[in-house]
């Protein structure tokens, strides 16, 4: 597997991010040796073996439909970079 | 260059129902519907740094029993995945949703067929996840304003096989899978509300073709109406394209009812690719056999078994069965009469008339009706008893449906009661006879129309309180 | 009383008997950290209300209300946990201005327990990494030489309990991030089970690894802390109940007719002679008090870090996706629309080491890679529990080094990614 400079800009675009034009080709040489390196995973035989998303041994925890009070909405957007009449504010998404 | 192809259209519907649990489907804010915006949120549903979604049981439950009431396979063991994208009505930048091990599958919804007999609508899955946000566009800083008081109401999402042909059949599908979810109480499927949305997948192919053409996504039809029309406009479009040549795009379409035309969306993304993986913060349901086996036992009459019930025990028409059965509150309003020993027939005949004429004239749907179901029974007995006539309770009927009064009295307080003194009638029909000489001369010399018009008169004069039919024999009588 | 050598539950039980107050020892601890922290930037955050949370739980240790060993004592709290109303950056430029309106229940589980928090200890940004070199606040430095770094993630928790700024702290461990940093500043630390301390308000680097834990001067004060924050939590369905931790039956050291097994396979090539003969002196020392030592092959461990970081890049990629702007933390000051927010702000806002697991994760993921890495890494990950449980069956315990090195130089690791990857697990 190669990683192309095409795939790296792929991968900014699924990340919503941009490298800074100087750390690009280092960025690219560090992914190509990173995946190399995991790319060992390959020898190892998993034929048959069912992948295990959760080492735990439970199943089933739920809880009950009851209605807890929510938050202030003060609270929701207390952190907010950009706010109106108590929404968050974002450019204009529509089409 | 006139082309003879006929088409014909495939299409597949993705319906989203919100379920109507009490509380989200991974925190406990209420999903109670409006509200000031981001007041329903809590650090969960609006995806602080570090908190963890915790799984609301009777969204499982409800899920269990939608799947089992469309005739689907439970899976036993679910897992849920992550769906990962970045628009500001998801705050987690991920839905939760399942992709790999679905909750139901394999089921079928059975409708009437485009030219008569019966059809099975193939339910490829059924999957739980959660709602997002709402975006609202503020016209003033032309930004988009972001509430979150959606964001966490759980859903189901039901993916059917692309097995509709026509926007009847996709109507009648809607119709039967909103009246199911309805009386089995896991959603109130109101869609002006959005708890109910279908987007359709539709492509066109030249008939007697078994490939399928390729396909648009459509989205934001908010009546069955504007789905119907969506349909027409789209299918329409997608023909014009093939026979000028050219190909249709596979894209997602927002359907524009103001504009009557569907519209390309900017796609969510330039790199649509969600990602989807296990998500780790929650742990596998398993869904055992006994749980499945009690949750059917307690499965509600169904609308198709009650549609059979009311043709082979109660004796209604099989087009009166199969209306009132396509909504919870229709048959709310049957039922609850029926029981109060208000005759089959006539409780159908007030549905299908006068009820029926209420909502289409109001443009309501029948969850929306507001007054007290037993007034229905109280206008028909006072019919029954001759107390008012026929014309009356329909008038009374208009003022219970539109403003939710009692009939009983309103009856009384707009002195509506039939006038059962004869000698009363008689009085007021000799007034008419006296004072409509060349009336009562035409009828004389044969003119059935003139009688026609001296009952009108005597009606009038008796101010719709009298039993028409008392009315004509008296009229007849005085005229020999 | 020379409160600078004492452990946390000496403390503790030093408020019980009323020789020292709480607020005297908050004092120390406050002049500690005005002494050190400029040397080794353990706290990112020093909270001012140490004292007036002292003497509130002084108050409750006199009244009765407090009975934990560890009441009144002095301690730090790694910044990916939420504290309410006080910054939690992650060492991140992204979270640099964010004040969480809840706390972690790791760290309401303490607070019931009588801590007095001290401030937030700082660490690689969003835990990504092992040397907390990648803090946006600047690098920690190892208080035993401050040419080398304390290790990481946990590192700034780390180098404080090792510089008396603190008498125990809380870390989190997702690869390695406790047990590496405890090993480089000479402390204690441990990863409890997954699952047996609750996540909630624990910043999620990689969700299905994520775990809270202590760091501190010995064993017996790390079983102490735990025994106040492993609680099953209904806030957290990937916590369970556990038999909690008996503080007397951990201080009771026979460990006669122990069966303890060393993987052979943790000393290949990389492994530091001299960490290898303590890991040698620790098992004779263990064999002398009456354990079995014995080494046994365990092959599929050189495949648990490239399945580590795979999982970890993924989960890690769709858990920083939050991170946009919007609702919390940093928003770039200038962009077009809002793909072009979403862009500025994340790439303003993280480091370079976030940026690359996120790129890693996004192509682990990715349609097309998928089977290929993230659900092989899911099948590795089965079979390494599968060769985990096998060995649990015959051995009491599992013996091996946390880290191959000692403490790194500064700089060295961070140059060579793969290097600072190797590094991070065993």
């Amino acid at each position: 597997m190669v990683i192309t400079d095409e795939l790296v800009t792929y991968l900014e675009a699924l990340g919503r991010i941009k490298l800074p034009e100087e750390s690009r080709a280092k960025a690219q040489s560090d992914l190509q040796e990173i995946l190399q390196y995991i790319d060992t995973l390959s020898e190892l035989d998993t034929e048959g073996i069912e992948p295990m998303s959760h080492a735990l041994p439970l199943t089933n925890v739920m809880r009950d439909d009851e209605v807890q009070p929510s938050i202030p909405t003060e609270d929701v957007l207390k952190n907010a970079p950009a706010q109106k009449d108590n929404y968050f504010l974002v450019p204009r998404s529509f089409e | 260059m006139a082309k003879t192809t006929s088409w014909e259209i495939v299409m597949g519907l993705e319906v989203h129902v919100e379920l109507a649990t009490k509380t989200k489907i991974f925190c406990s804010c209420t999903t109670e519907f409006g509200g000031a915006p981001n007041t329903h949120c809590c650090p969960v549903c609006t995806g602080m740094p570090g908190v963890l979604p915790s799984l609301n049981r009777q969204v499982v439950n409800y899920a269990t029993r939608a799947g089992l009431a469309l005739n689907c396979e439970i899976t036993r063991y679910n897992k849920f995945d992550r769906k990962n994208y970045f628009y500001p009505d998801l705050p987690k930048a991920y839905q939760i949703s399942q992709l790999y091990l679905p909750i139901c599958r394999n089921g079928g919804v059975e409708i009437e067929a485009e030219g008569g007999g019966k059809k099975i609508i193939g339910i490829h899955e059924i999957h739980m996840e959660e709602d997002a946000g709402k975006l609202v566009h503020d016209p003033w800083t032309d930004s988009t304003m972001v509430d979150y008081n959606r964001c966490g109401v759980p859903l189901i999402e039901i993916v059917s096989e692309p097995d509709f042909r026509s926007a009847n059949e996709v109507i009648r599908y809607l119709e039967k899978l909103k009246a199911i979810l309805q009386f089995i109480g896991v959603s109130d499927c109101k869609m002006q509300e959005g708890s109910l949305r279908a987007d359709i997948n539709l492509s066109v192919r030249p008939v007697g073709s078994d490939k399928f053409g390729t396909r648009t996504e459509m989205k934001n039809m908010n009546s069955f109406k504007a789905i119907a029309r969506a349909i027409n406009g789209e299918s329409k479009r997608q023909i014009e394209v093939l026979e000028e040549g050219g190909t249709v795009k596979q894209e997602t379409r927002r359907w524009d009812d103001n504009k009557d035309a569907s519209f390309a969306m900017r796609s969510k993304e330039d790199a649509q690719d969600y990602k989807y993986f296990p998500e780790p913060d929650l742990i596998p349901i398993e869904i055992s056999e006994e749980v499945i086996e009690e949750t059917r036992k307690n499965l509600p009459e169904l609308p198709e078994a009650k549609r059979q019930r009311y043709v082979g025990e109660l004796g209604l028409s099989e087009y009166d069965a199969a209306q009132i059965t396509t909504s919870k509150y229709l048959v709310a309003l049957f039922e609850e009469n029926l029981a109060a020993g208000y005759p089959a027939k006539e409780l159908a005949n007030w549905i299908m008339g006068e009820v029926m004429r209420m909502l289409s004239d109001s443009g309501k749907e029948p969850e929306e009706m507001a007054f007290d179901y037993g007034y229905l029974g109280a206008l028909i007995g006072m019919v029954q008893r001759s107390e008012i006539t026929r014309n009356t309770a329909k008038k009374v009927f208009k003022a219970v449906f539109e403003e939710g009064c009692d009939p009983v009295k309103y009856v009384e307080e707009h002195n509506l009661k039939t006038v059962t003194d004869t000698g009363a009638v008689k009085a007021a029909i000799e007034e008419v006879v006296a004072a409509n000489q060349k009336s009562v001369d035409e009828y004389k010399s044969g003119k059935e129309k003139a009688l026609q018009y001296l009952i009108g008169q005597s009606m009038r004069a008796l101010r719709g309180k009298a039993d028409p039919q008392t009315v004509t024999a008296i009229l007849k009588e005085l005229l020999g | 009383m020379n409160l600078a050598d004492m452990t946390a539950l000496e403390l503790g039980a030093a408020i019980k008997k009323g020789e020292i107050s709480a607020v005297e020892a908050a004092k120390f601890s406050l002049g500690q950290i005005d002494k050190y922290n400029s040397r080794f930037s353990c706290f990112v955050t020093v909270q001012d209300d140490v004292l007036q949370r002292a003497e509130e739980v002084q108050q409750k240790i006199t009244s009765g209300e407090y009975t934990s060993p560890l009441a009144g004592v002095p301690m730090g709290i790694k910044d990916n946990m939420c504290q309410k109303g006080i910054q939690t950056s992650c060492g991140s430029r992204m979270l640099g201005n964010f004040k969480p309106t809840y706390s972690a229940t790791a760290v309401e589980e303490i607070m019931k327990a009588g801590a007095v928090p001290l401030g937030k200890l700082n660490m690689d940004e969003f835990a990504m990494g092992s040397t907390s070199e990648t803090s946006y606040f600047g690098a920690t430095k190892n208080p035993w030489n401050v040419n080398c770094v304390p290790g990481g993630s946990s590192g700034g928790s780390a180098a404080a309990v090792a510089a008396g700024e603190c008498f125990y702290a809380l870390g989190s461990d997702t690869g390695g991030s406790i047990r590496q940093p405890a090993s480089f500043c000479g402390v204690t630390g441990i990863k409890p089970t997954y699952g047996s301390v609750s996540r909630f308000g624990l910043v999620a680097y990689a969700s299905s690894l994520d775990q809270i834990g202590p760091l501190a001067r010995n064993a017996a004060d790390c079983a102490a802390v735990l025994g106040e924050i492993m609680k099953q939590d209904k806030k957290d369905n990937t916590s369970v109940a556990t038999k909690g931790v008996a503080l007397d039956a951990v201080l009771h050291t026979d460990v006669k007719g122990m069966k303890i097994g060393i993987p052979t396979d943790f000393f290949g090539e990389g492994l530091d002679k001299e960490v290898a003969a303590s890991i040698e002196a620790a098992a004779k020392q263990l064999e002398s008090m009456g354990a079995t030592v014995e080494k046994f092959d365990m092959p599929i461990v050189k495949y648990a870090i490239p399945a580590y970081y795979i999982i970890a890049s993924a989960e890690a990629s769709s858990n920083l996706s939050r991170y946009d702007g919007i609702k919390y933390g940093y928003r770039a000051d200038d962009f077009e629309d809002l793909l072009d927010l979403y862009t500025k702000s994340r790439s303003e806002g993280f480091g370079m080491e976030v940026k690359r697991r996120i790129m890693l994760g996004c192509f682990v993921l990715s349609s097309g890679y998928y089977d290929a890495y993230y659900r092989k890494a899911l099948q590795a990950k089965a079979l390494i529990k599968g060769a985990f449980d096998k060995a649990f069956e015959k051995y009491d315990l599992i013996l091996g080094p946390v880290a191959p090195t000692t403490a790194l130089k500064i700089g060295e690791n961070l140059s060579d990614p793969l290097k600072m990857y190797l590094g991070d697990m065993l």
